[in-house]
């Protein structure tokens, strides 16, 4: 028997005969260590779990339900939905999280809810996020949901695992995002679907929580079910003789900041390529580049500045911790009196639910992680993605720059 | 438990922001969601689908978000089963577990139009029109009894848990 991989070591010990070696492909049944389910699927969970006749959670202080996707709320469906969630929390004794405390994800990850090893579920497909945790973290519907909140279990089917191999360390005006988008378009859209993804390298070694978190993150864009960057501190790694599916290299080194053009997280190419684009407006906020490192790396660039005429910035820090903190260090007057307007900790922009939707042909240049069709709520406006710093170059210049162009 | 509709076809790599905007994913009430399903790829997907028809694609259906308002829009518009050549992961467990039936196999080999057949759990799609049998990619043996109760919520009404 060969070693194991990350997704094989959680699965298996979470499994109902955690003896009994267990490699990529087996189906198993699992017991889960933690569920979050936000506004915008929680309700048809309640609903489903109700109707499968469940009446208690099975552990109420292992869940979370977030009001994140629209708050706060902008009329009164949404309204109803997110007081039946309150509700139905107080009820169950299940801790809540009301609206304007943030992106659930990064609200996850603040609470320190999670242990490397764990298993969770959430109706989130950036749940994956929780791998920078060491987490075995994936995204599932409102049915599954429903059925884990009533039974405390789910099934799963264990991936299999690429390796990527980060060679080297990143340049001047390079961040984590533009190492996940690179890394998107060597995948592909689908070229991690139903596999998990650990990454490994010096860079990965030495990098923050925070860049961390916008790398596991970014792997659903892959079709990923979980991913782990490897590192040192990570509290779980995988055996030496792991098998691997395949194994993809990225040379760190020679990457320059990238952009993914509409409609496509793996149509990438570096800034340069997309460099005559006008934008109209930016986002600078999501769970993938919302927390402070990424306002502050947005106000550095910022900082005694302009926005062009005719572009809009809208900001939504991830959370009210990520909030209060670019307040209190300049980050969010920089960004304020550069022309950005910010707006409510939380998803609405990043999902088009409210908040910052585009006109018909404008082009959206954002830090968050999806730029498809219709994602900010206008089917007819085309959306990049990119790093916060190239975020804070373009909207200097209007059009997308290269953020080594601005730093000297 | 056979299921028999003619083929709707769309291309690759549709979204569940395709198959629904989140914009209207937010409520309870099914028939509101199935109202927009597919809206921003085609207009007239309500009136092609209507009756009972087969949503056949090509790769990667259903990538994206999480969002289960995606395959419940699409049953709920009339849809009987979804053959596409792959499936996201999140779409292909979320229609299962409501109880709408996805079958993965080679779908250059069938027309808008053509009548097709599909007996649930079996590794054979059958296409009525051009008398042809499709090999399907097996569903785990859990997916397939899911799929004979309706979907997870039945499924666990009637075992009691898994
Ligand atoms: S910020 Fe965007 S991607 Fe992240 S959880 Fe919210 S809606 Fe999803």
């Amino acid at each position: 028997m060969h070693g194991q991989t990350i997704a094989e070591k959680i699965l298996q010990k979470h499994s109902m005969d955690p003896g009994k070696p267990v490699k990529a492909g087996d189906i198993l049944f699992c017991s889960v260590d933690f569920l979050m389910s936000h506004d915008a699927t929680a309700p048809m969970a309640i609903r489903a779990f109700e109707n499968m006749g469940g009446t208690k959670v099975f552990d109420p202080s292992k869940m979370v339900l977030i009001l994140d996707h629209a708050t706060p709320a902008p009329y009164e469906r949404i309204a109803n939905l997110q007081s039946m969630m309150r509700e139905f929390a107080r009820e169950q004794g299940i801790p809540f999280i009301e609206g304007g405390e943030g992106v659930c994800h990064q609200i996850v990850v603040e609470k320190e809810y999670l242990r490397p090893g764990d298993l969770a579920l959430g109706t989130d497909s950036h749940t994956c996020t929780y791998g920078a945790l060491g987490v075995f973290a994936t995204g599932v519907g409102s049915t599954d949901m429903a059925a884990a909140m009533y039974t405390g279990k789910s099934w799963f089917k264990v991936p299999e695992t690429i390796r990527v191999n980060l060679k080297g360390t990143l340049g001047k005006g390079c961040s984590a995002k533009d190492v996940i988008l690179k890394t998107a378009g060597v995948i592909g859209a689908d070229g991690a679907n139903y596999r998990s993804i650990e990454f490994y390298g010096e860079w990965i070694d030495r990098a923050s929580l925070s860049e961390r978190l916008t790398i596991a993150n970014m792997v659903v864009e892959m079709g990923a079910k979980c991913g782990f960057p490897c590192c040192p501190g990570l509290g779980i790694s995988a055996d030496a003789d792991a098998r691997y599916l395949m194994e993809a290299e990225i040379d760190l080194d020679a990457l320059e900041p990238m952009v993914a053009r509409p409609h496509a997280v793996d149509d990438v190419c570096p800034v340069s390529e997309a460099a005559d684009v006008v934008i109209h407006q930016a986002f600078l906020g999501s769970c993938t580049n919302g927390r402070i490192e990424d306002l502050r790396e947005a106000a550095r660039i910022l900082k005694g500045k302009k926005i062009a005429e005719g572009v809009r910035l809208i900001i939504a820090p991830a959370s009210r911790q990520v909030m209060l903190r670019a307040m209190e260090e300049g980050v969010l007057a920089t960004l304020i009196e550069a022309g950005g307007a910010v707006f409510t900790p939380g998803c609405g922009v990043c999902v088009g639910t409210h908040g910052g939707v585009p006109a018909d042909g404008e082009v959206v240049l954002s830090s968050s992680n999806r730029n498809f069709k219709g994602r900010m709520g206008n089917n007819k406006a085309l959306i990049y993605l990119a790093s916060p710093l190239t975020i804070a170059a373009s909207v200097i210049t209007g059009r997308i720059t290269d953020p080594r162009e601005l730093e000297e | 438990m056979k299921l028999q509709g003619h083929a709707v076809k769309y291309g690759d790599n549709i979204s569940t922001d395709l198959i629904i905007a989140g914009k209207h994913t937010k409520t309870l009430n099914v028939r509101d969601l199935a109202d927009h399903a597919m809206e921003d790829l085609d207009p007239s997907f309500g009136e092609k689908i209507s009756g009972g028809g087969v949503l056949v694609a090509g790769t990667y259906f259903g990538c994206g978000s999480s969002r289960e308002q995606a395959p419940v829009a699409l049953k709920e518009a009339g849809v009987l089963f979804i053959a596409a050549k792959t499936f996201s992961r999140i779409f292909y467990r979320n229609a299962v577990n409501i109880g709408l039936a996805v079958v993965e196999c080679d779908t250059d080999a069938i027309d808008e139009g053509d009548i097709l057949e599909y007996d649930v759990g079996s590794d054979m799609l059958k296409n009525m029109t051009r008398y042809r049998e499709l090999a399907v990619t097996p569903l785990p043996e859990i997916m397939v009894e899911i799929l004979k109760e309706g979907g997870v919520v039945p499924y666990i009404k009637k075992h009691g848990g898994f």
